[in-house]
Parts: C-alpha cells; sequence; structure tokens
C-alpha cells in the first residue's frame, strides 16, 4: 500500500495527470470522461426529489382546502384561512408553551451534562473502569424510543413500579408521575437525559484529543492545580464545539422528541404533553384535517428557521464560532 | 525539579479533585446500570416478588416462564421475522444508494458535484412535513407495503455526508489516479480499489442504518394498517406502551400451563415485559460493546466539518 503510493507521486513529478488533464480540457468532454458518476448520484437524487422536493411542493395545500378526489393543483386556494384558525385557536398558546417548554427544559438540563461527563472521562485515567464507564453509559443510546417509553410506564407504575418503592422507601410520597401534568416535562426530561447523555459525551472527547500539552506542561510549572488547568485549558479548547453543538439544538427546539412524546401521551397528561408535532400528526393523519396539519406543521418549520438564522447570527457576532 | 516540586505542592487539591472526578464517574455509572440491570433480573424473577418491590437488585425467586411466554407468543415471533427482513433490506437499499452517491460527491473532478451537494443539504433545513410525504407515500401506492418503511429513509444526509467525507480524507488521490492512467473505469475504480479500502466507513453505515432500522416505530404507526406486517417495535408498542394484555398479545400461553401456576393476568403481563424488552434490546446491546469503536469513529468523521 505504501509502495504503492510513493510510486505513484513519483508518476506525479513525470506525467501529466488525467485531472491535470481534465481541468483544461472542455466542460463537455470533463463531463463525458466521469458519465458513470452521475449513474452514482442518480438514485440518490432521485430519492431527494421524491421524498423531500415532492413533499415541499405539496406544501402549498397550507394555503389550500385540499381535496383528495382533486388531487393538489386543482384544490381550491383559500390563503392564510387554516394559519388564522390555528392562532385563534383556545389551544394556540398551551401548544406553543408546551413545545417550547419542553424544549428548553430538556435543553437546560441535557446540555450541560455531557460536557461535564466528558470532562470527567478526559480526566480519569485510561483502564478498565474508565472503558466500563464509557460503555455502559454509551449503551442506552441504542434502546429504541418504544422500549424506552415502555420502561419509563413501568418504572413508574404507581402499583408496582420500582421508583416508586424506592422513593417509598426513602420515605417521599411519590406523586402520579404519568398522569399528573405537572410532572410530565420532568419525566421526559429526566429519562432523555438518561439515555442520550453518554453518548452526547463522543463529540466533545473527539474536541478534547486536540488539546495542546504544551499547554498543560507550562501551567504546571506555573503551579496551576488540576480543577484550573481543566477550567482554563481544556474547557476554552472544546468551546467552539459547544457553540456549534448549542446552534443545532437551537435549531430543532420545536422538532423535540416527537416520537417519546407521543407514546407517554395519555388523555390525563394532555395539557402539559401536547407539543405542535403531536398536534399536527393527530389532526392531519388520524383526524384527516389535511391543509390545516399542514400549515400548522409549516408554522412549525419557518419558527424553527428562523431561530436557528437567530441564534448562528448570536454566536457569530459573540464567539466567531457559527454554521456559515 | 520545578514542575516536580509544584506537582507535589499542589497534590492535597489535585487528589481531592480527582476523587470528585472518580465519584461523579461512579454515580453516573450507578444511575444509568441500575435500570438496565433491573429489567434483566425482573425478566427472570417471580412476578410476584417483582410486583411487591422485594426484587430491587438481584432475581429471586427465579423463572424462566417469561421467555416461554415471549417464545409461545406468535405476534413477537412475527414481529422479529418481520424487522429482521425490514432491517436486512432496508439496510441494502441504504447501502446501495448512499455508498455510489457519497464517492461520486467526494471526487473533485466530478463537473456539478456542489450542485448536488446544495440539493441535498437543502433537504436539512427544509421538509414538506408530515401530511405532505404521507400524500406523496399514498401517491406512490406504498400505503401498507415495505416500500413505506424503506423507500422514504433510503439515505440520511448525515450518513451521506460523514461517507464523503471519508472517501475525500482517506482513500489517497494518487491511487484513483494511478488506477485511472492503468484505464481503469469508474465503475471499476469504485468497486475494486475504492470499496475494499473502505471497510470501516461501511461497517459504520451498515450500523447507523440498521440500528435505526431496527428501532423505528413511526413510519410503520403511519403507513402500515395490516397487523401482519407489524416489524418487532409496534408489537412492543402493544404489549409495552398499549398494554393491550389480550389473549392475542400475551398468546395462547393464557391457557396454558404457565396461566395455571401465576395467580392472575397481570402478572403474566408483567412478566412478558421484562422479557420481551430483553429479547428485543438485547441484540443490539450485546453486539454493540464490540462494535463501539466504529460507532465512535462514524460520530468523529460526522464531527469533522466537511
Amino acid at each position: 500500500m505504501k509502495a504503492q503510493s510513493q510510486q505513484v507521486q513519483a508518476l506525479d513529478g513525470g506525467l501529466p495527470l488525467p485531472t491535470k488533464l481534465a481541468e483544461r480540457a472542455s466542460l463537455g468532454k470533463r463531463i463525458r470522461r466521469n458519465w458513470e458518476l452521475y449513474l452514482f448520484v442518480a438514485p440518490a437524487l432521485v430519492y431527494f426529489v421524491l421524498f423531500h422536493y415532492l413533499p415541499m411542493y405539496g406544501v402549498q395545500i397550507a394555503f389550500k382546502n385540499f381535496m383528495p378526489a382533486k388531487g393538489i393543483m386543482d384544490s381550491p386556494w383559500v390563503g392564510f384561512a387554516h394559519f388564522e384558525r390555528f392562532f385563534h385557536s383556545y389551544y394556540f398558546w398551551d401548544l406553543i408553551w408546551n413545545t417550547f417548554g419542553i424544549s428548553l427544559y430538556a435543553l437546560a438540563v441535557g446540555f450541560p451534562l455531557p460536557i461535564i461527563l466528558a470532562l470527567a472521562f478526559n480526566e480519569a485515567k485510561n483502564g478498565l473502569f474508565k472503558k466500563t464507564v464509557q460503555t455502559v453509559t454509551y449503551a442506552p443510546h441504542f434502546i429504541s424510543v418504544v422500549v424506552m417509553a415502555g420502561m419509563i410506564i413501568t418504572f413508574l407504575s404507581p402499583s408496582s413500579g420500582i421508583v416508586i418503592k424506592i422513593m417509598a422507601w426513602v420515605g417521599i410520597d411519590a406523586p402520579q408521575f404519568l398522569t399528573d401534568p405537572r410532572w410530565f416535562k420532568t419525566v421526559y426530561v429526566l429519562s432523555e437525559v438518561w439515555q442520550s447523555a453518554g453518548w452526547g459525551t463522543i463529540i466533545y472527547l473527539a474536541a478534547l484529543a486536540g488539546v495542546d500539552p504544551q499547554l498543560h506542561e507550562a501551567a504546571i510549572v506555573d503551579g496551576a492545580s488540576r480543577f484550573k488547568r481543566v477550567l482554563h485549558i481544556n474547557l476554552p479548547t472544546i468551546v467552539p464545539t459547544i457553540t456549534i453543538m448549542l446552534i443545532l439544538n437551537m435549531g430543532n427546539i420545536l422538532g423535540v422528541g416527537f416520537e417519546k412524546i407521543l407514546l407517554l401521551q395519555n388523555s390525563l397528561n394532555m395539557e402539559s404533553s401536547d407539543v405542535i408535532s403531536t398536534f399536527v400528526y393527530r389532526t392531519g393523519l388520524v383526524d384527516a384535517q389535511y391543509s390545516f396539519s399542514t400549515a400548522v406543521g409549516l408554522f412549525n418549520s419557518v419558527i424553527n428557521a428562523i431561530l436557528l438564522i437567530l441564534v448562528n447570527r448570536i454566536a457569530k457576532r459573540t464567539s466567531e464560532t457559527s454554521l456559515w | 525539579m520545578n514542575v516536580a516540586d509544584s506537582a507535589i505542592k499542589s497534590s492535597r487539591g489535585d487528589r481531592l479533585f480527582m476523587l470528585g472526578v472518580y465519584v461523579f464517574l461512579c454515580i453516573a455509572l450507578i444511575v444509568v446500570l441500575y435500570p438496565l440491570l433491573y429489567i434483566l433480573s425482573a425478566s427472570i424473577s417471580s412476578p410476584k416478588l417483582v410486583n411487591a418491590g422485594e426484587m430491587w437488585l438481584l432475581p429471586k425467586g427465579i423463572t424462566w416462564d417469561g421467555y416461554t411466554l415471549v417464545f409461545q407468543n406468535s405476534k413477537i415471533w412475527s414481529g422479529y421475522l418481520n424487522t429482521i427482513i425490514y432491517t436486512v433490506l432496508g439496510t441494502a437499499l441504504n447501502l446501495a444508494v448512499t455508498l455510489p452517491a457519497a464517492y461520486a460527491l467526494s471526487r473533485s473532478d466530478f463537473v456539478g458535484r456542489t450542485l448536488f451537494v446544495i440539493i441535498i443539504l437543502v433537504t436539512m433545513f427544509f421538509n414538506g412535513g408530515l401530511v405532505p410525504t404521507y400524500l406523496v407515500v399514498k401517491d406512490l401506492h406504498l400505503i401498507n407495503t415495505m416500500g413505506a418503511l424503506i423507500l422514504p429513509v433510503a439515505v440520511s444526509v448525515w450518513n451521506l455526508i460523514v461517507a464523503r467525507t471519508f472517501f475525500q480524507t482517506t482513500i489517497p488521490r494518487e491511487l484513483q489516479e494511478a488506477a485511472q492512467i492503468d484505464g481503469c473505469t469508474n465503475l471499476k475504480l469504485f468497486v475494486r480499489v475504492v470499496l475494499p479500502l473502505s471497510f470501516p466507513i461501511i461497517a459504520v453505515m451498515a450500523l447507523f442504518y440498521g440500528v435505526g432500522h431496527w428501532n423505528s416505530y413511526l413510519p410503520s404507526l403511519l403507513y402500515l394498517n395490516d397487523d401482519a406486517k407489524y416489524p418487532l417495535q409496534m408489537v412492543l408498542r402493544q404489549i409495552l406502551v398499549l398494554q393491550e394484555m389480550t389473549a392475542e398479545t400475551t398468546g395462547a400461553a393464557i391457557s396454558g400451563d404457565i396461566a395455571k401456576a401465576m395467580n392472575s393476568k397481570a402478572e403474566t403481563a408483567s412478566l412478558l415485559k421484562y422479557a420481551v424488552i430483553v429479547v428485543s434490546t438485547l441484540p443490539i446491546i450485546a453486539v454493540y460493546p464490540f462494535l463501539q469503536r466504529y460507532f465512535v469513529q462514524g460520530v468523529m468523521i460526522g464531527s469533522v466539518k466537511g
């Protein structure tokens, strides 16, 4: 392998390489030379057109009164009627509050934890213990949402759940976690943290591997304690990664956790568990109000895009790290 | 000398700090591990003791009835079989579409690649949403077919970018050019030269996509209406979440020997729950530590912006 690439490098000096030739060749020739590559991307492009661009075209039914018999094109326009109906509905503010509430709660608790955990992993000595903790904390990432929801329901069952038993043993009177609306968000967020905090450390550990050891040596000479070095060397090194992750998280704030919320929702906790995405699912596919549901979904996407752009701009101004 | 001096001076504070680090990691370990061990123990413990809260860590009143119930349950079997079929075919389709496209987009002499990349990246920020996507799937006559489960997720933009970055950074460009000088066509180059050098990325892609198919329930909820086609996760949803403890879900076993040994339907149901969680999750959790470095590698390649 190595000998081969050396040989190739020797070639580089002598013969004109095909790409260099190609750069000089006409556009038509360059396209014809690599005609097979167009076949390589074709299936993927067909996929994106069918399942991403066609639905984008279909978004117009948000401004129409979609009738399946007439099709997307011929259904009559209604302007912003569906949006107005949504904004003026009695559940509008509940949905907004729940969506933002759950997302921001999850962000506040779930975002710092992987960072702290990664910094701790980075300090621990490489060995069996560290490897075990890493393997175990990564594992819940692979548990499906359905099993996760099943575990939550089983553990919190008022009659037999182990969490309830443990709380009783400690002497706490456990609330009705699954049916009391006040507890829904906490149950959602804590289970989310349990499942994803470990896996979330990987990206920070990758960034921490890039810390310059000379900085640590110099700091040791200056008598900096271990804690101070973590705080003033390791943490600043991963700030760009933290910023990028924060932007990405903010951009997804309204899309959060749809699959799990749908599974944990019941008629008793609905007032605090119903979010925009579950509402879109219910009105659209259960009640078949296609146009209205699409309008609500479009509203969701627009807010999402605005948030992403806004956060990216703030990040750019304050830290010089941004997505684009 | 100086270094050693200050190291000794600050060593008490440092030792305290390290103690804190290890205590923190121990807490993390216990918090994550405990629920997993509890489920494993509960699946082989007497449901009476589990429900009474007497079993809290180690199995008590060991019984394998839970697993007998799972294996006698035809719904779980058919769900398992369906999931294996969807996962294998879905992952094969994912790889067949993602890898060639990622390779083509990694080639700097590929005219039009910027345009294609933009077309693909746009879909990360804008999407039609639930209903318009549903209408497309319906118009393509995919409702209630396997196609609805694997075609709408044929490519993940994230995985495509990860694979492209891999091809760009690890396959030496000189090697490809040398092969071309020897008269190798692009197809031959991809199949004979690039793919054999790409085992790590093929493994990562297969694992990411495969786990996705194995764990997915939403597409089946949206697009399937025939119980016989349900994958394992939909059967799990009926048992664990909707708690449909009909004779059909808990299986014929309710009228069998095990039922006689149990006091109530509820006990059978609770035993079945723990066992089915283990049976459905174990394949992934057991395999994952051996493949951990590939998963980790995948996330890392993805984190390199490109």
